[in-house]
């Protein structure tokens, strides 16, 4: 009898965990950095390289961190859901153009419009490595006391913002007017 | 001579496979550092590739932090830690022992311990089966 059970049981229990395996993501990797205050940055501006954007402006509430490139189709996809997320002015969207040069993200800002409330430039990549950005786009959200509390690697959807961030902008808001 | 030409040629072409076209020290000690560092580092992008073998722009990054971090004299640990704290155990291409991954690291020991014990069993039932098999007269009969 049990030469038929092992078999079988140790046969189901691989089938078992090649199910699981399937619909398992393997290309978004969990955030050493959720829980961590959000690393500091101060960038030139995208819009007037005179200007800086950094962390420190927007201190006290909570914004929403988006990693971005004129190189990276999925920005491009999720471009109109931040310029409707903007429209809702919830939170701040500071951008971060990622390995990008100024003329080319200022065309694409004034192109398909700009969701962000300030767009910083990372033209070597230092920022998006303490950021641990590995594939653009990636979207990070920080609460009022500058800790990274949800990130979202890849584009934007409306349906991702209404069920991942929005409670959690509103928990935070919540939190620190008490 | 023609031979001796097409033979520089030939090796001046395996240079076109180097990622960095020159060395990221001339002291050899601080390059072997770096090289053992950027062996250890995975791309994140690729996946497959350490960051010493990826030519992929996130990786010329990480190499590129590692070489500066070396300048700077900081010690390897300090260099791993750097990056696990931005992207997590999964850029080491040893991922470390701890209670998560000792299933990980038991595996090859487990299997290959439940193979041996799966064959002794076999071979030991088997040895104790009468010597002659009836469906087949030509085994043990000699």
């Amino acid at each position: 009898m049990w030469r038929y059970i092992v078999p079988i049981g140790i046969f189901a229990a691989l089938i078992g965990f090649f199910f699981l395996g399937l619909g398992r993501d393997l290309q978004t990797l969990p955030s050493p950095l959720i829980g961590k205050p959000a690393p500091q940055f101060s960038l030139p501006a995208v819009e007037d390289p005179s200007r800086t954007v950094a962390t420190g402006d927007f201190a006290g509430r909570p914004y929403v961190v988006n990693i971005w490139g004129t190189w990276c189709v999925g920005c491009r996809e999720e471009h109109p859901v931040l310029l409707e997320i903007a429209r809702r002015n919830v939170v701040p969207i500071v951008g971060i153009a990622w390995r990008d040069d100024a003329q080319t993200a200022q065309a694409w800002l004034q192109q398909l419009g700009n969701p962000y409330t300030a767009t910083g430039l990372d033209a070597d990549g230092r920022v998006g490595i303490d950021w641990g950005a590995y594939g653009a786009p990636e979207t990070f959200l920080v609460d009022a006391k500058g800790v990274i509390i949800h990130k979202l690697t890849g584009p934007m959807s409306l349906s991702i913002w209404e069920r991942e961030f929005v409670p959690r902008i509103n928990a935070s808001m919540a939190g620190s007017a008490e | 001579m023609r031979a001796l030409l097409c033979t520089l040629l030939l090796f001046a072409g395996s240079f076109a496979f180097a990622i960095d076209t020159a060395p990221a020290f001339d002291d050899p000690a601080l390059q072997q550092r770096y090289d053992h560092l950027t062996h250890l580092l995975r791309c994140l992008q690729c996946r497959s590739e350490s960051i010493a073998d990826s030519n992929v722009d996130l990786a010329a990054d990480l190499r590129r932090q590692v070489k500066e971090l070396i300048a700077a004299g900081r010690s390897d640990d300090d260099i791993l830690k750097f990056m696990t704290d931005r992207y997590g155990d999964y850029v080491l291409y040893n991922p470390p022992v701890k209670p998560l991954t000792w299933i990980l690291w038991a595996a090859p020991i487990l299997l290959l311990g439940g193979g041996i014990a799966t064959a002794w069993i076999v071979i030991a039932r088997k040895s104790h089966l009468p010597d002659t098999d009836p469906a087949d007269p030509g085994l043990g009969a000699s």
